[in-house]
């Protein structure tokens, strides 16, 4: 797959953020799970329609930046769209913030999956 | 550069991939990172052992967004962009884990808090013919206190023992260092448990 362009459609990004482009959106990690809390409504935007049918199930912010086709930056931005009006909830990673090394039992459950893999 | 895992989603659109569903009760996102230079089989390492096909997505950003907060550089804002792939294994019901692999050049290591913040780990892939390629990988990781393990990707070429790559690397003695195949699913899945089991003998002391 040939890498996103953001630089080859400019207008695209400016109009689907609105312009904005410093994202309130580092709320948002890569691997923060989106759960859609509606249905898609008639007159939305067409990208919060999509992140909308794709987070039926949770799904990571990394994985509707790659089915938008836009960067990780963008999709905060429409994520924190949703996010202020209830449209998503958002399930964050218990590790993100933290320096520290992860608990041990979790790094058990890591370790007992890719041994099952 | 293909794996030999079994490719049932050969013929899957990006669509399709993406809606590999998570359980509904996922709630808990975990990423290891596999830093490594152009080539040397960071995504191909992904695949073999994800359990969807490898998704490419980048981030962008301007200088100003980065904490160079000068409101009359307007003209003088440069774009970052870094492009990674990435790829997820399901732990559990609540539990999932990304892959991401990422290029180790200068600008980004510009993203890597804003990215990589919180990774459990990180893998550095060498390829003894550019190890070159590795040094400032490892140099940033250690700066950034991130746990990681040194895999050589071993593409069948001359041959080099561990002990000659650990020198040429100048990797300290408790930095694990492994031979893998990364075309290979068991191969690959071995250099995640390693990862893993350091990190664990890291978090018991």
């Amino acid at each position: 797959m040939s890498p996103l362009g953001p630089d080859d459609d400019p207008d695209r990004l400016y109009t689907v953020t609105g312009g904005r482009s410093r994202a309130a959106g580092s709320r948002f990690d890569l691997v923060t799970l989106i759960v859609a809390e509606c249905e898609p409504a008639p007159g939305m935007q067409s990208e919060h329609v999509r992140i909308l049918e794709l987070a039926r199930r949770p799904t990571a912010v990394v994985e509707l930046s790659a089915a938008l086709r836009l960067p990780v930056s963008v999709v905060r931005i429409l994520l924190t769209d949703l996010l202020d009006t209830g449209r998503i909830t958002a399930r964050h990673p218990r590790t993100a913030a933290r320096a520290e090394l992860p608990e041990p039992d979790l790094l058990k459950e890591v370790l007992d999956a890719l041994q099952r893999l | 550069m293909h794996s030999n895992v079994s490719d049932g989603a050969a013929g899957a659109t990006l669509e399709e991939d993406v809606r590999a569903p998570l359980h509904q009760s996922a709630d808990n996102g975990l990423k290891i990172v596999i830093v490594g230079g152009f080539g040397v089989g960071k995504t191909t390492m992904v695949r073999s052992v994800s359990e969807i096909r490898p998704l490419n997505t980048e981030e962008t950003m301007t200088q100003a967004g980065v904490g160079v907060d000068d409101p009359a550089g307007v003209e003088a804002k440069s774009t970052t962009t870094v492009a990674f792939d990435f790829g997820r294994i399901t732990i559990n019901d609540r539990n999932v884990l990304y892959l991401f692999g990422a290029p180790g050049q200068e600008r980004f290591w510009f993203l890597w808090d804003r990215l990589f913040a919180g990774t459990l780990g990180a893998v550095v892939l060498v390829d003894t013919r550019r190890l070159h390629d590795s040094w400032y990988a490892i140099d940033r990781l250690e700066a950034h206190g991130m746990p990681f393990i040194v895999a050589h990707n071993d593409f069948g070429g001359e041959q080099h023992t561990l002990e000659q790559i650990r020198d040429a690397l100048d990797l300290s003695p408790h930095v694990p260092l492994v031979s893998c195949d990364a075309r290979d699913r068991e191969s690959s899945k071995q250099v995640l448990i390693s990862l893993v089991r350091h990190l664990y003998a890291l978090a018991a002391q």
